[in-house]
């Protein structure tokens, strides 16, 4: 086949659409089309702002300090077999990762394996980093939210809430936080807490090849998805938690979706612990892999299950209630395992406690019905009343034919509030919440801009990445996998 | 408690023990970096300085009382100042104390704070001699307690000693404000690397650093980065 007798659609169609060089989008410099003479010269233009490199930092080949390292540059296979031969002992070195789908995101672990023991273990994090701390600094508080969200994808909802808790406590507006905003701030988590409990036990199933167990897993977290998505609009990465309250009310048939969920994750979730619980394959599988005691969590920073899975009840919701969870009626999960089976057991039970949670948020949402779901505050608030229409969400008429029509004030503040949304004093709080997989927690900066200065997110998933070491050393390679699925770091929050 | 936590301390010179300025940075205009753009309403020229919330005076308050009248007993000279502000007590402390403090804080019944919950580190231009920030965040389980040590380094000489020997899980968070920031943690364990990639030049959360500063690279074009196209600032 050849490109004269066989031109492929894909490459006849973009040549149609290419115009002259001007109807380039700038978004592609054309300067770079080969053979062409850019019009600035490089040198001219970047000669204070870019980096040189001073190449004598770097190490190379032959230098004599430094321990060994390990470049995910590849080699030529006979190489690698001839490196092998000359070495005297039977240690092997394994690359798992970083796309090894078993892996929770983009992960890289890179082992020493004598046999199939392995001997080291070292966690290579930062495929997924995308700067989302830096470019908050960029964005307006409110903003904020749905840009944090995208940190851990699967637990996206404490993200938001460690950051608006954050941000309230800044503007020194946490009791002022209305009853409704934050039982729905509760809902919310709750909710998401479900869902990324359900992923960690699917996809902790699904790398043992139980693939009966993910299917159920994720059909229940569709309910929950499409439960979140009737409320705010979207499955994932929400945006819903807002500094001051929420972004918007339930809609008016929230509260019978939300028994509804209630009723399915009540019948269906005992299930998944029903046939895995007592599965001797499981149990086979996870008892006394992965093993971190109390000494070992408390040096390492491992919260969440991990930490519970040692017997040592802390959670946060618990010890430093947050959003009114000490008017809620629940229980702290413990095991005392220690290993990943006690963390699989520890998250089945999580999540029945969360649906008596979400059964109290019913009897709360209930009794407060009508109430305001964001700050009585004006300059923090939405910039206007939302309705959904027939098109859609989108500006009441009422808030349209006041902007419109009659208040001119209205109308400059509306415009203010979308364009450079609210101060916030300066300082620095750290808040905590309990996130799925532990402590999340938000350091937060503001020089009394309209931006933050500086956001810094303790994800769980960073601390229990250097927990791998220490669960696996000295294990066998098949249970390395068993233990990093059952600290569920989701590498979008380890890297951010 | 009100009166040494103001709500927002703009334009107050705070009272300094030594050390450490609370200048967190200046801002221009209406929308914080009107310097050089079209508008005409005249607020492009005005000038603001921006302070940290000013240190506190005892009594703080609780329990706050309690940690700061043992860290003074144990280390008389090492706080060199104490800030409450929204119910958080923060302790500046000079770096070269750090070591033996923290291990003071993990050990001491009365303190107990057993876990480094997370570094971060902050970068402050504007204070000449004190531009990098390093932030502890530290929770006593026992007592149910959190505490911040904020501890700063010259960009000349950006070396703090690394807490590890007494908090192991600090080794992650160093590496990424060593990433982040180019702060030296002296006595870290593997001071690499961890977000970035390992030949990378620069630390991308400092100030001085542009966001999207960097060409996105394809194979046969480049994208110009952020900043550079169409005339748009991030």
């Amino acid at each position: 086949m050849t490109q004269d007798t066989d031109p492929t659609p894909l490459d006849e169609e973009p040549r149609d659409d290419v115009g002259t060089p001007e109807d380039a989008p700038d978004m592609i410099a054309p300067d770079a089309a080969p053979g062409e003479e850019p019009e600035e010269s490089p040198d001219e233009a970047d000669t204070d702002d870019v980096f040189v490199p001073d190449p004598s930092v770097f190490a190379e080949d032959g230098d004599p300090d430094g321990a060994t390292s390990y470049l995910a540059s590849g080699a030529d296979w006979d190489d690698i077999v001839a490196e092998q031969a000359e070495r005297t002992d039977s240690v092997i070195v394994v690359n798992m990762g970083p796309t090894h789908p078993s892996t929770h995101g983009v992960m890289r672990l890179v082992l020493e394996m004598d046999g199939e023991t392995v001997l080291s273990l070292r966690p290579g994090i930062g495929y997924l980093h995308t700067g989302i701390e830096k470019q908050m600094e960029y964005r307006t508080w409110v903003q904020g939210s749905p840009l944090i969200s995208r940190c851990n994808y699967v637990a996206s909802t404490a993200n938001e809430a460690v950051y608006c808790l954050a941000v309230d406590k800044l503007l020194g507006i946490t009791d002022d936080i209305p009853e409704r905003a934050n039982v729905l701030r509760v809902m919310a988590m709750e909710v998401n807490r479900i869902a990324s409990h359900l992923i960690a036990i699917g996809s902790g199933a699904l790398e043992l090849g139980a693939t009966s167990v993910t299917m159920v897993c994720l059909q229940e977290r569709e309910h929950c998805l499409e439960f979140t998505d009737s409320y705010c609009g979207l499955r994932m990465n929400h945006g819903y938690i807002r500094p001051g309250g929420v972004a918007s009310d339930l809609p008016s048939d929230g509260l019978d979706r939300l028994r509804e969920l209630v009723r399915l994750l009540e019948s269906n979730l005992p299930a998944i612990a029903e046939f895995t619980l007592e599965q001797p394959i499981i149990k086979l599988r996870m008892e006394h892999v992965g093993t971190l005691d109390l000494a070992q969590c408390m040096a390492l920073g491992a919260t969440g299950p991990t930490l519970r899975a040692t017997g040592y009840g802390w959670d946060l919701r618990k010890m430093q209630p947050y959003c009114g969870y000490d008017t809620y009626d629940f229980d702290v999960c413990i095991d005392t395992g220690m290993d990943s089976f006690a963390r699989w057991k520890i998250r089945l039970a999580e999540m029945d406690e969360s649906v008596k949670i979400l059964k109290q948020c019913i009897e709360k949402l209930e009794r407060t019905i009508g109430q305001p779901f964001v700050i009585d505050d004006p300059r923090i608030g939405p910039a206007a009343t939302m309705t959904v229409g027939a098109d859609g969400q989108g500006a009441s008429n009422e808030h349209v034919k006041l902007l419109m029509g009659q208040s001119m004030e209205a109308l400059i503040r509306h415009f203010k509030k979308v364009t450079a949304g609210f101060t916030v004093p300066p300082g620095q709080v750290y808040t905590a919440v309990e996130a799925p997989g532990g402590e999340i927690g938000c350091h937060l900066v503001s020089d009394g801009g309209l931006k933050p200065y500086r956001v810094h997110l303790r994800d769980p998933g960073f601390h229990h990445a250097q927990t791998m070491p220490m669960m696996c050393e000295g294990g066998m390679l098949s249970d390395v996998i068993v233990a990093l699925g059952s600290i569920d770091p989701v590498m979008g929050g380890v890297d951010r | 408690m009100s009166e040494s936590t103001p709500s927002t301390a703009r334009g107050v010179v705070p009272a300094r023990d030594e050390g450490i300025p609370g200048v967190v940075g200046t801002r221009s205009g209406l929308f914080g970096d009107d310097h050089g753009s079209a508008e005409v309403s005249g607020f492009g020229v005005i000038d603001e300085v921006v302070y940290a919330p000013p240190a506190s005076a005892p009594p703080y308050g609780g329990w706050f009382d309690l940690v700061a009248r043992r860290l003074r007993q144990l280390f008389p000279s090492a706080v060199t100042q104490v800030v409450v502000y929204r119910g958080e007590i923060t302790f500046y402390v000079e770096r070269r104390a750090l070591p033996d403090l923290v291990r003071e804080l993990r050990d001491d019944d009365t303190l107990r704070f057993e876990a480094l919950m997370s570094v971060s580190g902050v970068h402050y231009p504007a204070q000449t001699g004190h531009e990098f920030h390093v932030v502890y965040d530290l929770l006593s389980m026992t007592h149910n307690r959190r505490i911040r040590l904020e501890t700063t380094c010259p960009a000349a000489d950006p070396h703090v000693p690394s807490v590890t020997p007494t908090y192991p899980m600090a080794n992650y968070d160093e590496r990424e404000v060593w990433d982040m920031f180019g702060v030296i943690f002296d006595g870290h364990p593997g001071l690499t690397r961890i977000l970035m990639p390992d030949d990378w030049v620069g630390h991308p959360q400092r100030k001085d650093y542009p966001l999207g500063g960097i060409p996105v690279e394809f194979k046969g074009a480049v994208v110009p980065p952020v900043d550079e196209r169409g005339g748009r600032r991030p």
